[in-house]
């Protein structure tokens, strides 16, 4: 049984690590922090999704589990009493691990974009994988990154998100315990392989 | 909830929940020695919202919260013990959590029921009784002046 | 509103903590109070800061009287701003006031209701003298005790209701509004309305209820119930499934019966307003339903034109913590608000002058 296993030892401490990391990443897109070293998640979540989720969600936030994550659905729930909604649009924030349409979530309005949602996505992993070349807020010169376990069309996708700004859904990726965060403002582009 | 729906559980935890730290400590005394646990969650400080009901029996409002501490332990014979008790001692939510698991387990639980979960629910059933013996010295008994001219 | 950043109080401020440390202390040569003494002996402080800070944990509380010296509404400003430090576990059911441990329980219509007329430990019927026996410290003789056998103690509209003379609760399982999550909107529901004036300042309501009496949004209201007594409250944590109780909170519990002449929908009835408070504080619970029936006037289909009976005008004012806020930075540096205000004055001043000698020259 997933209760079985324990959140973070110290739940201030580690929220507000973790908390401190996303800031980080948040504030430079394309970065790669550190977080849940010390946590043991149930299966299928990694470290990182697992620290997020233990610091974002409470009982005055809303959450969508993908199907995928079934699995360790008692565990959040135990740990973070969540708001459970199985409407995809109606989160706040959501976990998945292959990325749904980013234009499923919801993406608030131009009044109130802090209703856009963040999507917690689990990814194979950072420095391999496709190339994105990201530019914008938080990044002085355009940064090169690598990630493995985005769908084919995601520039795609992300240029319909970015081009709604204010409005938008926001990317947390977390592979093992690492995370990058894409915040909405952020625009991205592939880059061909060559 | 009505005492005679609860089941033994609901019972125990109840009990728990209105049983100090040191009120614990004191009974555990007469009871074989709590196996060895891990803590999975807490034992936290946190809130309940506290909800009436308008015109008391209408739709649901909040009323205010109330401070409330819990925590989840699994003890070394694999039972999951939860606890919510109200008020902020952390003592008391891990301690009333381990015997919520000790109860579970049949080997345990009859030494723990007698040492003290019946002790402690026939104190707070007391303490009940007390107040609506206090309560009872103060019913008016109203006598008309019909009864009274009869009296005379 | 502009507000400039003064350095230099730094020093002026840490002095003037510490001073006031020593104030609260007070004469060293006096015993210092616990908190404990505190919940024990000043418990109808404690109570009104558990509900005007809208948190019950009387240990809180206590430690809140005594480290604002005893001022009320500071304490139930330091409980607010300790409450949004947690976390909140679960919203718990409904508490069900038919089912309390009953200290109190009086009613002003029916002399002989089932389960009697309990008078419970009450200032009525004090004389109101000083008792000087306090003073030299005084151990009062144990309470009296008459065997009790469990007696259901049916609410009012229980008792009229078969008749069809009294509203009817009508129940509702739907989640209620929490004006600690949503901003207040208007006209606001009736949930939203009594989660404001629970945890409202007595004070306040005691004066709005009043005026509802003086024929400020005119009714005649009737004690139908008081009860004051212990209600056990349940959760239902998601891990475990099933309803459990964590403790008990005292709450006072106010029926107030009004006449009700009619409507285009209903006929001529009884009309209740409803108060429940955390803690023993009968007069807040009185003054509370007293405004919630005020307030219920717009859907009763009567005219709104008391102050008690609008909504805006109550729900904003109650919250002593907002108010004292607003009332008491008026106190904080206006300095370059104040210095435009100069200025404006000047100007104006100076064009009065001005105009006067134009008129006078012409």
């Amino acid at each position: 049984m997933s209760l079985d296993l324990p959140g973070f030892a110290d739940p201030v401490q580690g929220s507000q690590s973790t908390f401190r990391a996303v800031l980080e990443a948040m504030a430079h897109p394309g970065s790669v922090v550190t977080a849940g070293t010390d946590l043991t998640p149930p299966a299928p979540l990694c470290q990182s999704a697992a620290a997020m989720l233990l610091t974002l969600i409470d009982g005055d936030t809303s959450l969508h589990l993908a199907a995928e994550a079934e699995a360790a659905r008692e565990w959040i729930v135990f740990h973070t009493t969540p708001r459970i909604t199985e409407i995809l649009g109606e989160a706040a924030f959501a976990m998945a691990l292959t990325m749904p349409d980013l234009h499923r979530l919801a993406a608030g309005s131009d009044d109130g974009p802090e209703e856009g949602a963040t999507l917690i996505l689990q990814v194979q992993g950072f420095g391999h994988g496709n190339r994105f070349d990201l530019s914008g807020p938080g990044l002085a010169t355009p940064r090169l990154v690598q990630i493995a376990g985005l769908p084919g069309n995601f520039a795609l996708q992300w240029q319909e998100n970015h081009a709604r700004f204010p409005r938008g859904v926001d990317l947390i990726l977390c592979a093992g315990t690492a995370l990058m965060a894409l915040p909405r403002s952020l625009r991205i582009a592939a880059v061909r392989e060559g | 909830m009505a005492e005679a729906a609860k089941t033994p559980r609901q019972i125990w935890m109840s009990v728990l929940a209105r049983a100090s730290a040191a009120e614990l400590h004191l009974h555990l005394q007469d009871a074989p020695q709590l196996p060895d646990f891990r803590t999975l969650r807490g034992p936290e400080a946190g809130l309940v919202m506290v909800r009436g009901r308008a015109g008391g029996g209408g739709a649901a409002f909040n009323l205010g919260e109330m401070s409330v501490t819990r925590c989840t332990v699994r003890d070394a014979e694999g039972r999951i013990g939860h606890a919510y008790v109200s008020g902020r001692d952390a003592a008391q939510a891990e301690l009333a959590a381990r015997i919520d698991a000790a109860l579970q387990n049949p080997d345990r639980h009859d030494a723990l029921q007698d040492a003290v979960i019946a002790p402690l629910a026939e104190a707070q059933s007391a303490a009940r009784q007390l107040i609506q013996r206090k309560a009872a010295a103060t019913r008016v008994q109203f006598f008309t002046l019909a009864t009274m001219r009869s009296d005379s | 509103m502009a507000y400039v950043a003064v350095k230099g109080g730094e020093r002026a401020i840490d002095n003037a903590h510490r001073w006031l440390a020593e104030e609260r202390r007070g004469n060293p040569e006096v015993a210092d109070i616990s908190t404990a003494q505190i919940a024990e002996q000043l418990g109808r402080a404690v109570d009104r800061v558990m509900a005007e800070g809208s948190l019950y944990d009387p240990s809180l509380a206590a430690l809140a009287v005594k480290q604002a010296q005893g001022d009320l509404i500071e304490a139930a400003f330091l409980v607010r701003a300790y409450r949004t430090t947690l976390p909140r576990f679960a919203a718990a059911e409904p508490v069900d006031t038919a089912e309390m441990t009953i200290k109190r329980r009086i009613s002003a219509v029916f002399k002989d209701m089932p389960g009697g007329q309990l008078l419970g430990p009450t200032y009525d019927y004090t004389h109101r003298l000083l008792d000087f026996a306090l003073e030299a410290g005084f151990t009062p003789p144990a309470p009296a005790e008459i065997p009790a056998e469990p007696e259901a103690m049916p609410r009012i509209h229980d008792i009229l209701g078969g008749e069809g003379l009294m509203e009817q609760d009508a129940p509702s399982d739907a989640e209620p509004f929490d004006i600690t999550r949503a901003p207040m909107q208007f006209p606001a529901g009736r949930d939203a309305r009594l989660q404001s004036l629970a945890r409202g300042d007595e004070g306040f309501l005691l004066a709005m209820g009043y005026s509802t009496q003086r024929g400020w949004g005119g009714s005649h209201p009737f004690v139908g119930e008081i009860r004051v007594g212990s209600a056990s409250v349940d959760i239902v944590p998601p891990e475990l499934g099933f309803a459990i109780d964590i403790g008990d909170v005292e709450l006072t519990e106010c029926q107030m019966v009004n006449q009700f002449a009619g409507s285009k929908t209903q006929p001529p009835q009884f009309t209740r307003g409803y108060g429940l408070v955390f803690g023993h504080s009968e007069r807040k619970s009185m003054a509370m339903a007293l405004v919630d029936r005020a307030l219920r006037a717009a859907e009763l289909g009567e005219e709104v034109k008391a102050p008690a009976q609008m909504q805006e005008f109550v729900i904003y004012h109650c919250d002593n913590i907002e108010a004292t806020g607003f009332v008491e930075h008026l106190k904080l540096p206006h300095y370059v608000d104040f210095q435009s205000e100069l200025e404006t004055i000047r100007r104006m001043r100076a064009d009065a002058e001005r105009e006067m000698m134009q008129q006078a020259a012409q």
